[in-house]
């Protein structure tokens, strides 16, 4: 098993709390795991990245045109990161405008259940549904159940549900 | 995270002081000792000290009496300690004694991507050079270890992607290390005058001798099939990481004589004779500067002396690859044309007290000259209310120095506003703010308080009285400190409060332009909102932009709030109703009354 997936957004859309996610669920799926976050001056509303490879990769780093999957918290982050992503890999990125991509309004999902903090769950369950990741739902619910501080449990969860279910 | 397996590391090592200062990429070391012995039970005393110096300092004393110390911080911060590290080579430990100096090339969130290698180097002590977080961990270990069999500090360089890369990492049980302090008083080497430190100086020669020649922490080969014979490659840290990944890829891993420094300095003596005999090309991959390459000095060497690896800048793998190809003459994978956009720039959060100030400030003096400090303050250059920003603590010099240069000539004297966090004016501001007041400089010094270390993660500061494992401390107060470095006029406002806050700096100019005058301070007081729990205590109120939005832009490019957006449809500014927090700032700053607060309608 290997996966490269990038996920791209600004500073407080909660690009770093999905990349421990995803690292969580590949640890239960007994994967070695790399990521590479942004932390810094970036954080405030600044574009950020983080890499995640899982599989038995030695660099952090993912190179241009290598990664399986990319996130995109913000569509505006597609000509900064777009170029990660391989010809065959698969783009999921966080808007109601159609493109040459697969794309779920989940700013716009999360605030209907009542916290916009949850839209990288909701983009992260979207991209579940879809088969895109290498792990399942069930997978990945252990993870969040793993790395989410107990209050916010109940809304990481419902968050994550919602973007599996969004487009059944 | 790279930095937690560090932190894991100190702890399992049974490291009994620790200190150190947040700054990017270093800042999550000290959490995650804080967290791992309490986890574990392991008793440390762990501070966050004010500055790397006292840091340093510090824990070296720890040493002194036989405990394991260690301290962390960024590369820039180890300048900062560079006074007491150099010394501290000399004197050498008794304690194992193991520095943590965390590079950022790049730099992504720094104001150099300088080597901290080469600065073990120039201090003369060993440095090892992880290449993943799981090797980071490893190596503290061996830093110990190294540390203690020749009395000597010791420094492990991760860089920014080391620090905050995340891989899963093996745990161990801390390991039990009963140590009574006990301080052997012994002149000639602790106080270590003049005449002692000629003998001490070879001491230390000596040690670096033996220890090149310890195989133990020589590179690590992984052997070619003698088919590219006379070629190898020589690669450390993340950089070795990212080139073995790729030669696995091209099929050349095992076929090119492939190996990994991890002592970058000093670099082993029979590896070094190995590399000049065996080799007639040899590429050095390595961050930032050319700490190897410099040791090898040989023709042979292909690096950043002569054209092979660029010489500034993060080495990213696509980097790497394009040299490897080259060097191994390959034809280059095709790449998509790197062309991608620049991303968005960073801001002040919505409602942050900073921006409130920053406001205030540059209209009250809008020919004022701003040197400003490092923090999340230095975002305020998006609203052109901060001028410089050099290293930390350096505005309040810069301050008087501006006064002093423009004062000789004797014209119209621009008002000089220097801004300050809280932290930063405690890391390295005291002794400036003395100096200024001694030497009779006049400007006004704004203290950013917002009661944290905001940038980095929201550290406590001195004045909280909060300490790093959070038990109580003893406050130190800066308006203390600021009236006992001679300051006369000290006001306090929170500048939420825009018009006590105006009034207050027109009162500080007109101090500091009259015949008494002097250095003025205004504490900006407002806590950081990404502290929760200030956060709920503030009044939101409802804010609305009315029609009379004329759409000149004048609140986006002045207050560049996040909250704040232009309607593409309407050309009207709209309020992002999820990012306003309700602090009423913007209704200062639209000319035609167009952005209505309701302050009878608090929440």
């Amino acid at each position: 098993m290997k996966q490269q997936i990038i996920i791209s957004g600004l500073g407080g859309q909660g690009v770093l709390f999905a990349t421990r996610v995803i690292a969580e669920a590949a640890l239960i799926q007994g994967h070695d795991v790399l990521t590479s976050e942004t932390h810094g001056m970036a954080m405030r509303g600044g574009t950020v990245i983080s890499h995640v490879k899982v599989g038995p990769y030695q660099s952090p780093l993912i190179r241009s045109g290598r990664a399986d999957l990319g996130l995109f918290m913000n569509p505006g982050n597609l000509d900064v990161h777009g170029h990660y992503l391989s010809e065959s890999g698969r783009f999921f990125v966080n808007t109601g405008t159609r493109g040459n991509y697969e794309n779920m309004d989940a700013t716009k999902i999360a605030g209907e259940i009542g916290s916009l903090v949850v839209s990288n769950l909701v983009l992260l369950g979207f991209a579940v549904a879809e088969g895109a990741l290498f792990a399942d739902a069930g997978v990945f619910r252990k993870a969040i159940a793993k790395t989410s501080q107990s209050r916010q449990l109940e809304l990481n969860l419902r968050g994550f549900e919602t973007g599996l279910r969004a487009r059944r | 995270m790279g930095n937690e397996a560090i932190g894991r590391g100190l702890v399992e090592e049974g490291c009994h002081l620790f200190a150190s200062y947040p700054g990017t990429p270093a800042s999550e070391v000290l959490p995650s000792v804080v967290q791992f012995s309490q986890e574990t039970g392991h008793t440390m005393h762990i501070e966050w000290s004010v500055n790397e110096k006292v840091a340093y300092e510090v824990a070296l004393a720890g040493s002194y009496t036989g405990k394991r110390a260690a301290v962390a911080m960024k590369q820039v911060g180890l300048n900062v300690a560079s006074d007491p590290l150099t010394r501290s080579a000399y004197l050498g430990v008794i304690g194992g004694f193991v520095i943590i100096a965390a590079d950022d090339p790049g730099p992504h969130s720094s104001q150099t991507e300088q080597d901290s290698r080469l600065l073990a180097h120039f201090a003369k002590i060993p440095v090892f050079d992880p290449s993943s977080p799981r090797e980071a961990k490893e190596m503290i270990r061996q830093a110990f270890e190294l540390s203690e069999k020749y009395e000597i500090p010791v420094m492990v360089r991760p860089t920014t992607r080391i620090c905050h890369a995340r891989q899963n990492v093996p745990c161990l049980k801390p390991r039990e290390l009963v140590r009574r302090a006990h301080f052997q008083k012994d002149p000639n080497r602790w106080i270590a005058t003049p005449h002692f430190l000629r003998n001490l100086h070879r001491i230390l020669n000596e040690k670096l001798d033996r220890i090149a020649e310890e195989e133990a922490y020589g590179p690590v080969a992984r052997s070619g099939d003698g088919s590219l014979k006379e070629r190898c490659i020589i690669a450390s840290g993340v950089s070795f990481a990212h080139a073995y990944e790729i030669l696995e890829e091209m099929g050349f891993l095992g076929k090119i004589d492939f190996y990994q420094v991890r002592v970058p300095y000093p670099l082993n003596r029979s590896f070094v004779v190995r590399i000049h005999a065996g080799y007639r090309r040899v590429l050095v991959i390595e961050e930032t500067y050319p700490v190897i390459e410099l040791q090898l000095r040989s023709d042979a060497v292909l690096g950043r002396r002569n054209g092979w690896i660029p010489r500034e800048g993060e080495l990213t793998p696509d980097l790497v690859e394009e040299v490897l190809e080259r060097f191994l003459e390959r034809t280059p994978a095709t790449r998509k044309a790197l062309q991608p956009a620049k991303g968005r720039r960073p801001t002040l959060c919505a409602g942050c007290p900073h921006r409130a100030a920053f406001f205030a400030i540059k209209e009250t003096f809008p020919e004022g000259i701003f040197p400003s400090d490092i923090g999340c303050y230095t975002l305020g250059m998006n609203l052109k209310a901060i001028d410089t920003c050099h290293v930390m603590g350096a505005c309040i010099s810069q301050g008087a120095g501006f006064y002093h240069a423009y004062q000789q000539d004797g014209s119209e004297m621009p008002t000089i506003v220097v801004t300050i966090g809280d932290s930063t004016f405690f890391h390295a501001g005291v002794p400036a703010l003395v100096n200024a007041v001694f030497q009779r400089a006049r400007f006004l010094l704004v203290i950013l308080d917002n009661g944290t270390t905001a940038m980095t993660g929201n550290q406590p500061t001195p004045h909280l009285g909060i300490r790093a494992d959070g038990s109580q401390g003893n406050p130190v107060l800066i308006e203390d400190l600021v009236k006992a470095c001679g300051v006369k006029l000290v006001r306090e406002c929170d500048p939420y409060d825009q018009k006590r806050f105006v009034a207050c700096l027109q009162e500080a100019d007109r101090y500091i332009r009259s015949p008494e005058g002097g250095v003025a301070v205004v504490l900006s007081r407002h806590p950081c909102l990404l502290d929760r729990g200030a956060m709920k205590a503030q009044a939101v109120y409802p804010v609305r932009v009315t029609q009379d939005c004329s759409g000149c832009r004048v609140c986006l490019e002045r207050l560049e709030c996040p909250a704040l957006a232009l309607d593409e449809e309407t050309q009207q500014v709209k309020i992002e109703a999820n990012l306003c927090v309700g602090c009423g700032i913007c209704e200062f700053v639209c000319p035609g009354g167009a952005i209505a607060v309701e302050r009878g309608a608090a929440k």
